[in-house]
């Protein structure tokens, strides 16, 4: 081994620790943050999960069927051609959202989710109608796997032909409703909604000790992510600023067979009554106020009616909508 | 076929299935998932369990019969289960080869000579044998099945989250992956380092195989030029070339297979060059293993299982009281793998160094609680520590309504920082959640003052009220949740304030029939959902607390007192 550096040595020497010098200084300018980081964290927000409604209808009432009876195909599909049949609000190619209830693992003569037998009805008929693509999908309280399978709702989804898609951790975005003021930087189960054309919602109507009954409007919860209970310190206030965040095509309220006490989770046969009524309505708050006396229970009981009436989500004066009322 | 490509095969075949099951542990009923796949069969196999546990309990239960099987065949023929069937053995084989590659002959030879510190494994056998038989099992800690069962369940699984809508949480699993490192990563120094000097299964098998007829041997003594390329690739590192040891060939068969004069047999006698049946096992050492007797004597002082038990450890729904469930439980983590709700952890030191990893719930770091409708982990589990229970055993119905539901424990109202209760905020998500029918949580209504909300002076006309002040507290009184009187008035003469803008008040019904003078004292009052504990009710299943808003310590928390496993923890008359 040399004991001294050659002169060709030394320059090379030289020359590799300058330019790696200046290369980490560069790097070091490049990457400078003088600033700091933001004390919370700045992420691009989405304002709302959209308006579904038909924009034919936008200008007048919407249009509701009350139809009395046991046989949820038999009334769902009453109720349905009362209001001009599945093709008036599915068109061909549509791609259509289905929201359930399917907030708990219990099995579906417990009454505490969306009716498979109502899931399957109405995928078909969205089917029948031309839609290209049914989608089913919830953000429920339980293990989502454990809840659609228990429920029956994954059964049902798949005899439908529909496609079950889970709350998946990356299918959640953050959401900030313009003037909300719960739903900020809120993750909101946006991304089972690229290439949705239309949005029908499926729900129960249960007793619910907090907001006093869980229907329509409440069902929209489960678009939430994150914490979400920490809205349960303001029930009508969150349910409100839901019912602006997304405008469905139409609602199905299933009151065949409600939930009149212990709710929302049920757990008993002896918490279900028949009470033989399915709501089709294409406003949201109406089939909520027309819900909500199957319950024994008036607007006054549960203010989030006519809080989100008053936000221009709907008509809480259900009869303004002129409902067509059937027996079958 | 050559022998040895026969054992690779069988190797690769037994890993595969293992990690099959692995993967299929999961609630479902598509065909990946646990719907009739026999998850647990390689756990049984393997005989450790199977003996600690007749140590432990004095019972062989349900499926561990096939424990009988590798005994016998192990009797017969010596520790194949090592060479051609273990999971861990597979993977420390491999990775020992890829440490291996490229090295001299010598070095070689020299990593796989025979060391007197093999006869460790014994002494670990032997003091987990004392444990077992003074009533705690754990064996798990170190025995291959239930260690690679529960490493790639907990520790690797996760890493992947195949299969699952959202990640899941293992509490300190890096100390489980920790071990399971080591012992992969010591196959470099050293192959199979863990299953020479370590594996108590090993040395159980190394016993058992003591009689065995056929054997690996040297054909005749002198002939053989002591080349010693059979030493070259021995796994078991038992000294084939020079008086084998027995019980620590593990029927690698590589010396049978590379032989160059074909020396090496597998016969039905003695190696021509001798053999010793075990490794020298020190008469002191042997004593010393003995101290397990001591050591679970000395745990039961501890009373961990009586008075002095954890009110905060929860065990899975159906496992036994703390003393036989500790005499079963081998740490598997087949229960916390299949778990929906993702709620079964794996202890630290919850339940005293003697249940360490053994399985608790935990409701904060789950996707729920224990669902109601829910028994996989008892049916995963291979020794019933977690008895396999049905629904209507879960849930106290049908033949078994005498005996009422299983109870994890009780949730308690922690008043010091539930909303409603200390905070004057409605909340009630307990209440929601609560999935008994009548609900063990019921509720209390009150109307309290709020902050700054006592004798305001306002002016009312009908419905329209308008305060002089606004009160300290800032809510949005138009919520639903507040009401106004006029001051001091019972609560049935409340109206509701449906409307707030700026100072302004509207009631959904006017206060009063008279008129009022032009200042009148009112109170505005929050309408308060109070939850309280129907401990009768209450089955422990935490749903509430997993769902409590006050996120850090929950204002709701399940308890260990009126669990069913335990007569102890009775805490109702």
């Amino acid at each position: 081994m040399k004991e001294e550096m050659t002169r060709r040595d030394f320059l090379k020497r030289l020359g590799i620790a300058s330019v790696t010098g200046l290369a980490a200084g560069g790097i070091g300018l490049i990457l400078h943050d003088p600033q700091g980081p933001d004390l919370v964290r700045q992420q691009q927000t989405i304002t709302g999960l959209g308006n579904f409604a038909l924009p034919a209808l936008a200008s007048e009432p919407g249009k509701m069927a009350l139809v009395h009876g046991m046989d949820r195909r038999l009334t769902l599909q009453q109720g349905v051609q009362a209001l001009g049949g599945m093709e008036a609000f599915i068109k061909q190619g549509d791609r259509v959202l289905l929201k359930v209830n399917a907030a708990f693992a219990t099995p579906p003569a417990l009454g505490a989710t969306t009716s498979p037998e109502l899931l399957s009805a109405v995928g078909e008929l969205c089917f029948q109608a031309g839609a290209a693509q049914v989608l089913v999908t919830d953000n429920p309280i339980n293990n989502p796997e454990s809840c659609f399978e228990i429920s029956g709702l994954a059964a049902a989804t798949r005899q439908s032909g529909a496609r079950l898609i889970l709350p998946r951790h990356e299918l959640f975005a953050p959401v900030s409703l313009p003037g909300g003021r719960l739903i900020q930087n809120w993750p909101v189960l946006t991304g089972v909604f690229p290439g949705v054309t239309k949005v029908i919602i499926l729900s129960p109507v249960k007793d619910h000790q907090r907001a006093v009954a869980s229907m329509t409007l409440k069902n929209i919860y489960g678009f939430l992510g994150g914490r979400r209970n920490v809205f349960h310190q303001d029930i009508n206030g969150i349910i409100t600023e839901l019912a602006q965040l997304l405008r469905p095509t139409l609602c199905i309220l299933d009151g065949t067979v409600s939930m009149m006490t212990n709710g929302p989770t049920g757990g008993s046969l002896s918490d279900l009554k028949d009470t033989g009524l399915m709501i089709v309505s294409t406003d949201p708050v109406a089939a909520d106020a027309a819900g909500i006396e199957l319950l024994g229970r008036t607007l006054r009981d549960a203010p989030y009616i006519q809080m989100a009436a008053a936000a221009g989500a709907g008509e809480a004066d259900y009869q303004q909508l002129k409902p067509v009322v059937l027996h079958t | 076929m050559r022998i040895v490509s026969v054992r690779r095969i069988s190797q690769i075949f037994f890993f595969s299935v293992f990690l099959w099951f692995c993967l299929v542990t999961t609630v479902g009923t598509a065909w990946w998932q646990l719907r009739g796949w026999p998850v647990n069969w390689l756990l049984e196999l393997a005989p450790l369990t199977a003996v600690a546990t007749v140590l432990a309990t004095g019972t062989l239960y349900g499926n561990l019969l096939w424990a009988l099987v590798v005994i016998v065949f192990t009797l017969l023929l010596g520790r194949f289960f090592c060479g051609f069937v273990c999971p861990l053995g597979a993977l420390n084989q491999f990775t020992g080869w890829l440490g291996q590659r490229g090295q001299a002959v010598l070095a070689r030879v020299e990593a796989n000579r025979y060391r007197p510190a093999q006869a460790i494994k014994y002494y670990i056998l032997f003091f987990f044998l004392a444990l077992a038989f003074m009533g705690s099992v754990q064996t798990g800690f170190l025995d291959p099945l239930p260690l690679v069962y529960r490493s790639v369940n907990l520790a690797v699984l996760p890493l992947t989250a195949a299969g699952l809508t959202g990640p899941r949480f293992y509490a300190s699993v890096w100390l489980i992956g920790l071990l399971f490192l080591g012992i992969v990563a010591l196959n470099l120094w050293r192959p199979r380092f863990f299953c020479r000097f370590v594996c108590p299964l090993g040395a159980l098998l190394g016993l058992l195989g003591q009689l065995s007829p056929w054997r690996i041997g040297k054909r005749d003594k002198g002939a053989c030029g002591d080349c010693r390329i059979c030493e070259e690739y021995c796994e078991g590192a038992c000294r084939p070339a020079g008086g084998i040891i027995l019980g620590e060939c593990v029927l690698c068969l590589n010396c049978l297979n590379r032989c160059p004069a074909g020396r090496i047999t597998f016969a039905g006698q003695p190696s021509a060059a001798g053999e010793a049946p075990l490794p020298d096992l020190s008469r002191r050492s042997l004593i010393v293993s003995g101290a397990g007797l001591a050591v679970a004597a000395m745990w039961n002082v501890g009373g961990l299982s009586g008075n002095n038990r954890n009110p905060s450890l929860i065990r899975p729904p159906g496992s036994l009281d703390e003393d036989r469930f500790l005499s079963r439980c081998i740490r598997c983590g087949q229960c916390m793998r299949v778990c929906p709700s993702n709620i079964i952890q794996p202890a630290l030191l919850e339940s005293g160094v003697q249940g360490l990893w053994s399985p608790l719930v935990n409701y904060r770091l789950g996707r729920s609680g224990c669902q109601i409708t829910c028994v996989a982990c008892g049916h995963v589990c291979p020794t019933a520590a977690i008895r396999p229970l049905s629904i209507n055993e879960k849930l106290g119905l049908g033949e078994f309504a005498s005996q009422g539901p299983i109870r994890l424990g009780t949730a308690f109202v922690d008043r010091n920082r539930c909303l409603p209760w200390v905070m004057d905020r409605p909340c009630l998500v307990c209440h929601e959640v609560c999935p008994v029918s009548p609900k063990a949580i019921f509720i209390r209504t009150i109307f309290k003052d709020i902050r700054g909300g006592h004798s305001l002076a306002a002016r009312v006309q009908g419905e329209a009220v308008e305060l002089a002040e606004a009160p300290l507290w800032q809510v949005n009184l138009a919520s639903g949740d507040y009401y106004l009187g006029l001051a001091g008035e019972p609560e049935s003469r409340l109206r509701r304030i449906i409307g707030a803008l700026g100072l302004r008040l509207s009631l959904e019904a006017p206060l009063t029939e008279e008129i009022l003078a032009a200042e009148t004292q009112v109170d505005i009052r929050v309408r308060l959902e109070r939850p309280y504990m129907d401990p009768d009710r209450c089955i422990g299943c935490g749903m509430c607390e997993n769902e409590c808003p006050v996120v850090g310590l929950r204002a709701i928390r399940v308890y260990s007192e009126n669990e069913t496993r335990a007569a102890a923890g009775r805490l109702l008359i």
